[in-house]
């Protein structure tokens, strides 16, 4: 308990420095500009706002994608509830009921709970981040590789199988990130891999370069393709804050979600996602009067995006801790860590103490700046949310090409994202969801290695892997989340639980 | 026999095909023993699943009945994808202010509502001019502002 006070005093001395506040104010005002605009979802937000983090410390360039990440998803509700635009998954609940309220002219009383709501749950979720990640990061330091191997097929798993969509593609797509992953030069026999001769791909290709291609660019063709003509219906938003009435309304639920998101967050895949439906439904169930969810019950908004925040901090546990990416926007933040070279994993606590609790710290002062920001600019947002899609997207393809140029100063760089692009539309195309590509490409390079030193350890025999206990545990549960979704009853539920999402 | 499902068909072709590529690039490296992996091991284990998914995918199309592709948004995705490349290719030659410039315009021409109008042209100088100012002179990104062509 002393050691937590005394780490979280390391904390506040590295988060409340002028500079490192400053970064997070900017990254939470920028996250959430971006993120309002329609079509425009925090991944490729996230993608688009890195390379300007790259001339930073580590510390103040974590803190700053950080607050792009909470402002990203608080924008991305502000969008749902307005305009019903949902621009990730994780919100579309929220515009269920959001947008009722919004029609129904209390727009301003919807974004307020959102903000409210979000800022208790990721008050609570900062405090656990603080309490779990120490003891998992302890017993992540006994694992071996074959342990390691095995916990990352079984995040790669559980991810694909808590996402949308069909198993066969996501486990195919996994590999193609796997793969992808691997081009570049070798760090064991320096052979170059699959670089077909090129000298930029010695070093791998850039993620970034995938993920504006993937989630930037085809997104972009995506939405163009289902051009509507949006009516920016909500010209004035007024009446902000909550009544007594409406408090009593809002705390039962923002409790629940945020003890629910918290709790998946944690899982690999799309923890964020399912803690929003699955705290939507709960307050559905409980609420005495059902039915008027979806016609602008305020419980269907607090609850959701509460959940949807607490998991969004939450998931942050084992990527500081065991490197391993809960989400798409996880593996973002691996990847920026490693361009600023440090490698996320237990040894971080420890060896990186004053980023780690920095961090920490930071996402609760992000919270609190999400909250006084965003009540007072919701004027801002209402306006950015109207611009209409044919003047925003250029504006993003901007972004992209210069982002990607600017990482390592090649046109070669340019051009493999119009590739990647092409590639995200047909997977989308195909139906396949690109998203699982992402934390396949993270995990490539680690479960390689981890494969490799386990065998040279048990000296070439496969069956280390089901011969160490806790090794073996990990994978017998991957192998139990695969045939779960495989038994007709479960895929059933399964597919009703996303049928919603569309 | 005729294809039932032409996403997983579709699909599990692209699978095939990149599993073929890397199995086949991959044979070039020295797989090495399970004890000492080689460069060519971890990779060529990859492609085999790979490839085992492509197979089972093609074959899922023959039996299960799937949803049709929706037509590919041609004009869209050439003018979008195109204008990114058009933007590699002019950066070095002509320069940053003509390489943003194409890239607007090309790309913007992918929308149905583009119009040119005042608000376009003027968004267009802001645009371009914000980025000159922010990430050339600003974050000193080594764009040329003007290319090879252009004597920069």
């Amino acid at each position: 308990m002393m050691d937590m006070l005394a780490n979280l005093a390391l904390g506040f001395q590295t988060a409340m420095s002028l500079s490192n506040l400053l970064y997070c104010l900017i990254g939470v005002f920028l996250g959430t500009a971006v993120g309002v605009l329609p079509g425009i979802g925090p991944i490729a937000t996230i993608a688009m706002l890195l390379p300007i983090t790259f001339g930073l410390p580590p510390v103040s360039a974590l803190i700053m994608l950080s607050g792009i990440y909470y402002g990203a998803q608080y924008g991305g509700s502000t969008t749902a509830i307005l305009i019903n635009l949902p621009g990730e998954s994780a919100s579309v609940v929220t515009a269920l009921d959001g947008y009722r309220m919004a029609r129904q002219g209390k727009a301003g009383l919807a974004l307020a709970t959102a903000a409210i709501g979000s800022f208790i749950a990721g008050s609570v979720a900062t405090v656990l981040v603080a309490l779990f990640a120490p003891p998992l990061a302890e017993l992540a330091l006994h694992f071996g590789p074959a342990e390691y191997f095995s916990l990352m097929v079984l995040g790669l798993v559980a991810s694909i199988v808590l996402a949308s969509g069909s198993l066969l593609h996501a486990l195919a797509v996994v590999v193609v990130g796997l793969v992808l992953g691997l081009v570049g030069t070798d760090v064991n026999s320096g052979v170059s891999r699959y670089s077909l001769g090129y000298p930029q791909l010695a070093d791998g290709i850039g993620f970034v370069v995938i993920a504006m291609g993937m989630f930037g660019l085809a997104e972009i063709v995506s939405n163009l393709e289902n051009e509507a003509t949006r009516s920016a219906a909500i010209k004035h938003v007024t009446g902000l804050l909550p009544s007594r009435e409406d408090w009593r309304k809002i705390l039962g639920p923002i409790g629940r979600g945020t003890v629910l998101g918290s709790a998946l967050g944690i899982l690999p895949g799309g923890g964020a996602i399912l803690a929003s439906f699955a705290s939507y439904s709960l307050e559905k169930k409980l609420s005495k009067t059902p039915e008027q969810f979806g016609q602008g019950a305020i419980e269907g908004v607090a609850g959701p995006e509460s959940a949807n925040n607490a998991g969004a901090q939450t998931s942050f546990i084992p990527m500081l801790t065991l490197g391993i990416p809960a989400n798409p926007v996880m593996a973002l933040m691996i990847g920026a860590l490693m361009i600023q070279g440090i490698q996320p994993g237990p040894t971080i606590i420890t060896e990186q103490a004053t980023l780690f609790w920095g961090v920490v710290v930071s996402m609760w002062i992000g919270n609190v700046f999400l909250l006084i920001l965003n009540l007072p600019l919701i004027g801002l947002w209402v306006r950015m949310v109207s611009v209409p899609y044919h003047y925003l997207y250029p504006a993003i393809m901007v972004f992209c090409a210069i982002g990607v140029f600017s990482i390592s100063n090649t046109t070669f760089d340019v051009h493999l994202m119009a590739l990647f692009g092409l590639l995200g539309y047909v997977f989308m195309k195909l139906g396949c969801e690109p998203t699982p590509l992402l934390l396949g490409f993270i995990l490539g390079p680690p479960m390689e290695e981890y494969l490799r030193r386990a065998l040279v350890l048990s000296e070439g025999r496969a069956d280390v892997l089901v011969r160490e206990p806790l090794s073996a545990i990990l994978l017998a549960i991957a192998a139990l989340l695969l045939a779960s979704v495989l038994l007709p009853a479960i895929r059933k539920k399964r597919e009703e639980t996303f049928v919603s999402e569309g | 026999m005729h294809i039932r499902g032409p996403r997983d068909f579709w699909a599990g072709a692209i699978y095939l095909a990149l599993a073929i590529v890397v199995i086949w690039i991959g044979r070039n490296y020295q797989q090495g023993t399970s004890a000492r992996m080689g460069p060519g091991y971890f990779p060529t284990a990859l492609g085999a699943i790979l490839a085992i998914f492509g197979v089972v995918s093609i074959v899922r199309s023959f039996i299960r009945a799937g949803e049709a592709i929706s037509p590919f948004a041609w004009r869209p995705l050439a003018l979008v994808l195109g204008s990114v490349v058009l933007f590699g290719l002019l950066l070095p030659t002509a320069g940053v202010i003509v390489a943003l410039t194409c890239l607007i315009i090309v790309g913007a021409l992918a929308s149905r509502h583009t119009r040119l109008d005042v608000t376009s042209i003027a968004a267009l100088i802001g645009i371009v001019a914000f980025c000159v100012i922010v990430f050339v002179k600003g974050l000193g990104v080594p764009m040329p502002l003007l290319g090879s062509w252009l004597g920069g």
